[in-house]
């Protein structure tokens, strides 16, 4: 039987680990374009002011930047650590975004990362753009086949069970690159990498010009900031992955958890604007809802219909019973590889296998299940809903202060009202906004997948590796303590840059030459 | 679907790739970690570890990817491999990640501060996340050699029976000091190909002279030990190379001296191990006649024979089982689908040549000496 504190922890642990990790990643993706845009118009002006930009700016990404690619291994590695009978059951599909990832994506990434810092002097201003420009496709890249990994997660298409090798094998390569969850999930994730970033250098060009310091150069990042922060933020929230909510169960299941919608609503559905969503009675309390706009939003129509969390229970319990039929087949090919007829029958309720294995947390065989098993099991398809329906509501709600925000900017900006008090002061505010709704929105994504690791088809609890509870508090103590002391570090330097300010290396050399010159002037 | 390659062929080139993917690794990041790892011995002042810092300081992050591109293509060619080696060495691994972290945040944040306590802390960060991986992955190889305590369900789920200190014995440890001098051969040759000449590169060549002698003698001692010691696995029944990949259907014993059949049955084989030797004795030489191509050559062509070396006395073993023979994984049943082998080799034979092309490029960009001259002119060094 899977031991459940095991596999708790290690739900812990690659939370914490991811969650840290993402607080990174949106930066990096987000800057790395802004160095491309500031970096494009020096070259073209030739104006050092936007040198000096780019390499400040530049300055935040490195800082920032190795933090990423080091937490970023952790990922890499937590895969076969924590979750060796995913990385067994779903490797042969899994496995390959991401080791295209490193080929296509980090090795170039992280080959021009370093030509971008070191190299200034030993290229001509053109190849050095083009480099600092490999870097963010690099990134950027990166971030499309991490999404085609977990997109493959949220709804695994082109891939079937083999009973031979006990596991997931691909069977159409090309659906699973180009899985319309996962091709959403990109559009929206970097948008919001370059929202992220676009709030840090507008709320910091704010600071400059809040202290009456750096004008020249707090106004040009000002502009840059606001013009991509706008054109970010509207992406975010119009490209946003809800078109991939009517596609699987476990989908439409996310839809209805986030909107705490217990009934099926009929066409159009409502959007509930707020609410307080209660597990004990299945209902939500004194909610406001906007009629029409749900079932626009969902079903990009006025008459279709958006299930509600009760009906979909109904059909998981379909399911589990036919997924029990699956497992009975399976174990009868593995007794004996070549009875067809089990074979035969296996072929026909394929698809429910996953939906079978969920009753493995009951029961060691499924077989075994009993009816109120079955019903149990059947509502654990339901993912916690209150989480779900607040961090929906953080997240969006912060997308469309972002959209104030940036539209605000971009006014102020193009009338050349910069220095706006009040406005400034809110932009140095809004800083760690972003990094809300992003976290938010990764919650709400993967605590909507539960209690799935792969929908439909791995429950995230059969996923664990067979490891102790000792083994991981022991990991999850000393990443907490290590990854703590790093990002203080990290904060501490990225607050020390700011201070320094832009002109530091600039003040220092000139301080040099005037002590060197000296003796020459008396 | 008929694929252009079968599935044993794939298989087999799978295997290769494995191989080419951890000997990039260990020629790349490998002098990045042998320079980390002798950064506190061979440089006292700050401006000669910023000369020794910035000889890797451009370059290591990409290097970095040939382990984490490794990493990934076992997980997507071999996903069982992955999966028993990552859980069950759970502990390791874990020491190698925390290592491995602390190296890019050492190479990043030394330099931003000039408080001597900041920098010494920096550097022994960038020490432990060189020196600690060199360590444990040669620990690994030697448990890999003497097969890991696991077993397989019939779901295929693999339980673990060991502890991490269990992974420390004599022969282990041995595989793990050859990794490191190795490894420090190699970044003892690496700085003499780019730092500045001087008393840096005489303390490097005399610590590297050392590793060259560590080098042949602990790969005598370790080959002895394999040839001679209760080492190595058979298959026993019949192979179907094309067949499922299901470990549990191929029958497997534990035959001491084992690790040694393949030399009997392909004697060019035997190349690996005279090349692991052979490159350590010129690696000697280069450090001796103070000749950065004979050291770098001969530390290279050293590592390419000591990796291959382990890779092929176990052919066609992967990661076999101590305690379960039937477990254990080999070449013919442990790699993923005929077609994501297929797909993954055009990805991987469009890709790496690119790859190849661009990192040649930045490597003549930044070509030239690190000095400590040029640390006072160009603020962007480390």
């Amino acid at each position: 039987m899977v031991d459940l504190a095991v596999v708790d922890l290690s739900r812990l642990q690659f939370a914490l680990t991811a969650l840290y990790h993402f607080l990174f990643v949106p930066l990096t993706l987000g800057l790395s374009f802004m160095l491309v845009i500031m970096e494009s118009i020096y070259v073209m002006t030739r104006r050092p002011i936007w040198r000096t930009i780019t390499r400040f700016w530049g300055t935040i990404f490195g800082i920032n930047f190795v933090l990423g690619v080091a937490t970023g291994l952790t990922m890499e590695f937590q895969f076969g650590m924590n979750w060796s009978y995913y990385s067994h059951y779903v490797g042969d599909i899994f496995g390959a975004p991401l080791a295209i990832e490193g080929l296509m994506a980090f090795f170039m990434e992280a080959t021009f990362v370093g030509l971008m810092f070191f190299g200034w002097d030993k290229l001509k201003p053109h190849a050095h753009l083009f480099v600092t420009f490999l870097v963010a496709l690099g990134t950027n890249l990166s971030a499309l086949w991490i999404l085609v990994a977990n997109g493959w997660m949220q709804n695994p298409v082109g891939a079937a069970f083999n009973p031979d090798t006990m596991r997931m094998e691909v069977t159409d390569f090309m659906a699973v690159i180009f899985n319309p969850v996962a091709q959403a999930k990109f559009v929206h994730t970097v948008s919001a990498g370059y929202v992220c970033a676009a709030v840090v250098v507008l709320g910091i060009s704010a600071f400059y010009l809040l202290k009456g310091k750096h004008r020249g150069f707090a106004k040009r990042s000002m502009t840059v900031a606001a013009a991509f922060g706008l054109l970010s933020s509207l992406s975010v929230v119009v490209l946003g992955d809800e078109s991939g909510y009517a596609l699987t169960d476990n989908q439409k299941m996310k839809l209805a958890a986030l909107e705490a919608m217990w009934h099926t609503e009929e066409a159009p559905a409502g959007l509930t604007l707020i609410g307080f969503p209660s597990l004990e009675d299945r209902k939500t309390h004194a909610e406001i809802k906007i009629p029409y706009v749900l079932g626009l939003i969902a079903t990009r129509s006025v008459d279709r219909p958006v299930e509600g969390i009760l009906s979909l229970v109904a059909v998981a319990e379909d399911r589990i019973e036919r997924g029990v039929v699956a497992y009975d087949a399976l174990e009868r090919i593995k007794a004996n590889p070549q009875d067809m007829e089990a074979r035969g029958q296996f072929e026909t309720v394929r698809n429910d296998l996953g939906y079978g294995l969920l009753l493995k947390r009951y029961v060691e065989d499924p077989r075994l299940a009993t009816p109120e098993q079955i019903k149990e099991a059947a509502w654990f398809t339901v993912p916690n809903v209150p989480v779900m329906f607040w961090a929906f509501r953080f997240m969006a709600g912060i997308g469309v202060l972002m959209i104030g925000l940036f539209g605000t900017a971009f006014v102020l900006c193009t009338l050349r009202k910069h220095d706006t008090k009040w406005f400034l002061m809110l932009a140095v505010a809004a800083i760690p906004l972003p990094w809300i709704a992003i976290e938010a929105g990764w919650i709400l994504a993967e605590v909507g997948r539960q209690p799935w690791a792969v929908e439909g088809v791995l429950p995230t609890f059969l996923g664990a590796s067979s490891l102790t509870v000792a083994q991981l508090w022991t990991t999850i103590v000393c990443f907490t303590l290590l990854y703590g002391v790093l990002a203080v570090v990290e904060v501490g330097l990225i607050l020390r840059t700011i201070k320094k300010g832009p002109f530091a290396e600039q003040e220092a050399r000139e301080a040099e030459a005037s002590t060197e010159g000296e003796p020459a002037v008396v | 679907m008929e694929l252009l390659l079968d599935y044993t062929t794939l298989r087999l080139i799978w295997w290769g790739l494995l191989g080419v993917l951890l000997i990039g690794f260990a020629l790349t990041d490998g002098f990045d970690m042998g320079v980390g790892a002798l950064l506190p011995f061979v440089a006292k002042t700050d401006e000669e570890r910023r000369m020794v810092i910035n000889t890797i300081g451009a370059t290591w992050e990409g290097n970095q990817v040939w382990f984490i591109v490794g990493g990934a293509a076992i997980f997507a060619a071999w996903p069982q491999v992955y999966a028993v080696s990552f859980s069950g060495f759970y502990l390791a691994m874990f020491l190698v990640l925390s290592a491995l972290i602390l190296r890019p945040v050492s190479f990043k944040y030394r330099s931003k501060r000039p408080e001597a306590r900041w920098r010494s802390m920096w550097d022994w960060g960038l020490f432990v996340g060189s020196f600690v991986p060199a360590l444990v992955f040669g620990v690994a190889v030697g448990n890999v050699l003497m097969g890991a305590p696991f077993r397989l369900t019939s779901d295929l789920r693999s339980f673990y029976e060991g502890s991490l200190l269990g992974l420390f014995t004599p022969f282990t440890l041995i595989c793990g000091l050859l990794s490191v001098s190795m490894l420090v051969l190699h970044g003892a040759a690496w700085l003499s190909v780019k730092g500045e000449e001087g008393v840096v590169l005489k303390r490097a060549r005399a610590i590297g002279t050392v590793a060259a002698v560590a080098s042949l003698v602990l790969f005598a001692i370790g080959g002895a030990m394999v040839a001679f010691g209760d080492m190595g696995f058979r298959i026993t029944g019949v192979v179907d190379t094309a067949g499922a990949s299901n470990p549990l259907r191929t029958a497997v014993e534990a035959a001491p001296g084992a690790w040694m059949d393949n030399y009997g049955r392909y004697p060019w084989m035997i190349i690996a191990p005279v090349l692991g030797f052979a490159g350590a004795a010129i690696g000697l030489l280069g450090m001796w006649r103070k000749s950065a191509a004979l050291a770098f050559g001969g530390s290279s062509a050293s590592a390419v024979g000591i990796i291959s070396t382990v890779g092929l006395s176990m052919f066609p073993f992967i990661l076999p089982s101590s305690i379960n023979a039937q477990s254990s994984l080999t070449v013919w049943n442990a790699s993923s689908s005929h077609l994501t082998l297929f797909i993954m080799l055009i990805v991987v034979v469009v890709f790496l040549p690119f790859v190849l092309l661009y990192t040649a490029w930045v490597y003549k960009v930044l070509w030239g000496r690190s000095t400590e001259a040029e640390l006072k002119t160009n603020p962007d060094l480390y």
